[in-house]
């Protein structure tokens, strides 16, 4: 028999410490990769400096016409006085508070609900914000009653964008899972209208879906009916990423094993509560970062509606510098715009993985 | 006793196909009030398809089931009737893994039976006790062993007070040493006299238990006996092979 004394530990050797190991391993691993890391440090000298420069350094932030302002670098001044424009759109700026209102209203709402312990309430309160806050929202930014109407084609800017996304995203939902659904039915009619659907709007792509909706919609229509501009496109863009969303769904559902459908039916359970207690909760749960990655591309899609002459933000750059006032600084704006959508996309992103982390740790939980 | 000759479940001239396959050949089959019945047969002899039929998870072509007094067509409604007062327990639990155990149990009492949710936690726990994993009610089905999720399963089939249970292979998808603390909550379930269905190749269980055997082969009924001649004097070769094969294991 051998017996074994416990050694002293010791610190590892110097190369494979700290910052050193770091270099060595991720910079410096292989010839190659030395020249590869020398060749790219190069690049960023050249590249750095002078978008410093013109970013920051040489930049112009004061209270300056643009004939004032440098043409080397970033007149920041032009955004500063549009900013509203590039937040608000046309809105009139004494209505700003609506919007505001509007957009704190999603936080309160989304609050309100912790309150209440009690599942059932809670959920009856869930599904009636959920329904009341459209009506809400739409009476605040529209006006009506007791506040002055705001045409929608004065709304622009960042917050039109985020109408759109968000009108988008919330109203293709249901659609999207009915048609999941629908693609599984035993009806075949249901089931090959909802292939067709889905297989029609996913071979288009969402700038010819926007023409259809802002031509040929008008056209079913009888005259005089004028739809909105703008409802016409969300009509669009709620069409084509139901598709989607019913696609991502679909992988869930598929996922869901049969024993689950046939135990759910052997209980007696309805085909509707089979589906809402038992089938989805568990589709949905596995399809969330898929979901929300699909509501991101939407995101950025919807800068695509200033082809049909919508103002969100991306094409409030092009109005903004056509003021004779501010001719040609069209790059500060989109590298503005860009920084914006940049950061929003970014949060939902990481939001997203936020998600998935705590679905993951949620199922580690439940395997324990 | 009168009570006990109730025929709560008629099959009548039962065939079913899948596709050109004929997989329930003239089934005919009485089970009464209270009765054990025990179905064996090699693999692919029927007897899921069968068992099946009786709470409508297949459809079958031609024939009549009467469950209780109701029989089964294509009417929604009186599937959901019979499938109500019918319960049943899968090979591979079929526990649903979004919700706790509680959960699990309660379902159907709340959204079938219109139960209150107070009453059925209540219920549902003294189940969970009986089938001993009360301490376990908060917990989600992956969390536990096979034998206890079984025992979840067979307790949430309780939890609606069915008139039957049917039992389909409850034993085959578990590690030998669960397999008896499932069985002993059936055998329990079989002395309070519950009308139960199972296919089994649990034979003991069988013999403790059973009122009636039945063997298919191919899509019929070859044979069925009290227990005692099923096991001592089988008339067909086909059981007698059978047998020889299951008790030899
Ligand atoms: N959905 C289906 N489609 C086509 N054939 C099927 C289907 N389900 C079962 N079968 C066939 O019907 C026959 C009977 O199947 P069943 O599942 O009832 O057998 P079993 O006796 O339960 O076998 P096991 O002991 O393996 O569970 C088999 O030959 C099987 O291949
Ligand atoms: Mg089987």
């Amino acid at each position: 028999m051998a017996t074994y004394e416990l050694k002293n530990k010791k610190s590892p050797p110097i190369s494979e410490i700290g910052v050193i190991k770091w270099l060595h391993e991720n910079l410096f691993s292989s010839l190659f990769n030395s020249i590869l890391t020398l060749f790219a440090l190069y690049l960023l000298y050249l590249i750095i400096p002078p978008l410093a420069d013109w970013l920051y350094f040489g930049a112009e932030f004061g209270n300056v016409t643009n004939d004032q302002c440098t043409r080397e670098a970033a007149c920041w001044t032009y955004i500063g006085k549009k900013l509203n424009l590039y937040i608000y759109g046309f809105y009139p700026e004494e209505h700003y508070w609506r919007i505001h209102l509007t957009f704190a209203l999603v936080a309160v709402f989304s609050f309100i609900p912790r309150l209440f312990k009690n599942n059932a309430h809670r959920f009856k309160l869930i599904a009636f914000l959920f329904i009341s806050y459209p009506i809400l929202a739409f009476y605040l930014l529209y006006g009506g009653i007791g506040l002055e109407v705001v045409e929608t084609h004065k709304w622009g800017g960042l917050t039109l964008t985020i109408i759109i996304a968000a009108v988008g995203i919330v109203a293709s939902f249901p659609i999207g899972i009915l048609m999941a659904l629908g693609r599984q039915s035993k009806m075949k009619v249901i089931r090959f209208f909802s292939v067709l659907y889905i297989e029609f709007i996913r071979g288009v792509p969402l700038i010819t879906i926007l023409f259809m909706a802002s031509v040929v919609l008008p056209l079913f229509f009888s005259e005089g009916i004028d739809v909105d501009k703008l409802l016409r496109a969300l009509i669009g863009i709620t069409l084509f990423q139901a598709a989607y969303i019913a696609e991502v769904i679909r992988g869930g559902l598929q996922a869901i094993p049969r024993g689950q459908y046939e135990a759910a039916d052997a209980m007696g359970l309805s085909f509707f509560q089979k589906t809402s207690l038992i089938i989805l909760p568990q589709a949905l749960k596995i399809s969330i970062p898929n979901i929300v990655g699909s509501f991101i591309s939407l995101f950025k899609d919807t800068t695509l509606v200033l082809i049909i002459g919508l103002f969100d933000m991306l094409a409030i750059v092009g109005l903004s510098t056509s003021d004779v006032n501010w001719l040609g600084r069209e790059t500060e704006g989109y590298v503005f715009v860009a920084f914006v959508l940049w950061i929003i996309l970014y949060s939902m992103s990481k939001y997203s993985k936020n998600i998935e982390k705590r679905y993951n740790t949620e199922l580690d939980k439940e395997k324990l | 006793m009168s009570s006990n000759d109730k025929q709560i479940i008629q099959i009548n001239n039962l065939n079913k196909w899948y596709g050109d396959f004929h997989a329930l050949n003239n089934i005919n089959l009485t089970v009464n009030e209270g009765e054990i019945v025990v179905i064996c047969g090699p693999s692919g002899s029927g007897k899921s398809t069968l068992i099946r039929c009786i709470n409508y998870l297949e459809k079958f072509q031609e024939g009549e089931i009467i469950v209780d007094g109701t029989s089964i067509a294509d009417d929604v409604k009186k599937i959901r009737q019979v499938r109500s007062e019918v319960s049943m327990v899968f090979q591979h639990f079929n526990l649903f893994p979004h919700l706790t155990i509680l959960d699990n149990l309660t379902l159907a009492p709340i959204w079938v039976h219109q139960n209150k949710k107070e009453d059925a936690t209540e219920r549902a726990l003294a189940l969970l006790d009986r089938v001993g994993i009360k301490d376990q009610a908060e917990k989600y089905p992956n969390q536990l062993s096979g034998g206890q999720q079984q025992r979840v399963a067979i307790a949430r089939s309780l939890c609606t007070s069915p008139k039957i249970m049917l039992f389909d292979e409850p034993t085959s998808a578990l590690d030998p040493e669960m397999i008896s603390e499932v069985l002993d909550v059936m055998v329990e379930l079989a002395k309070e006299g519950m009308t139960m269905v199972c296919v089994t190749h649990e034979m003991g269980f069988a013999k403790k238990v059973a009122d009636s055997m039945i063997f298919m082969d191919e899509g019929q009924i070859i044979e069925t006996n009290k227990p005692d001649e099923f096991f001592k004097n089988p008339e067909s070769d086909r059981l007698k092979l059978f047998l020889n094969q299951i008790l030899d294991k």
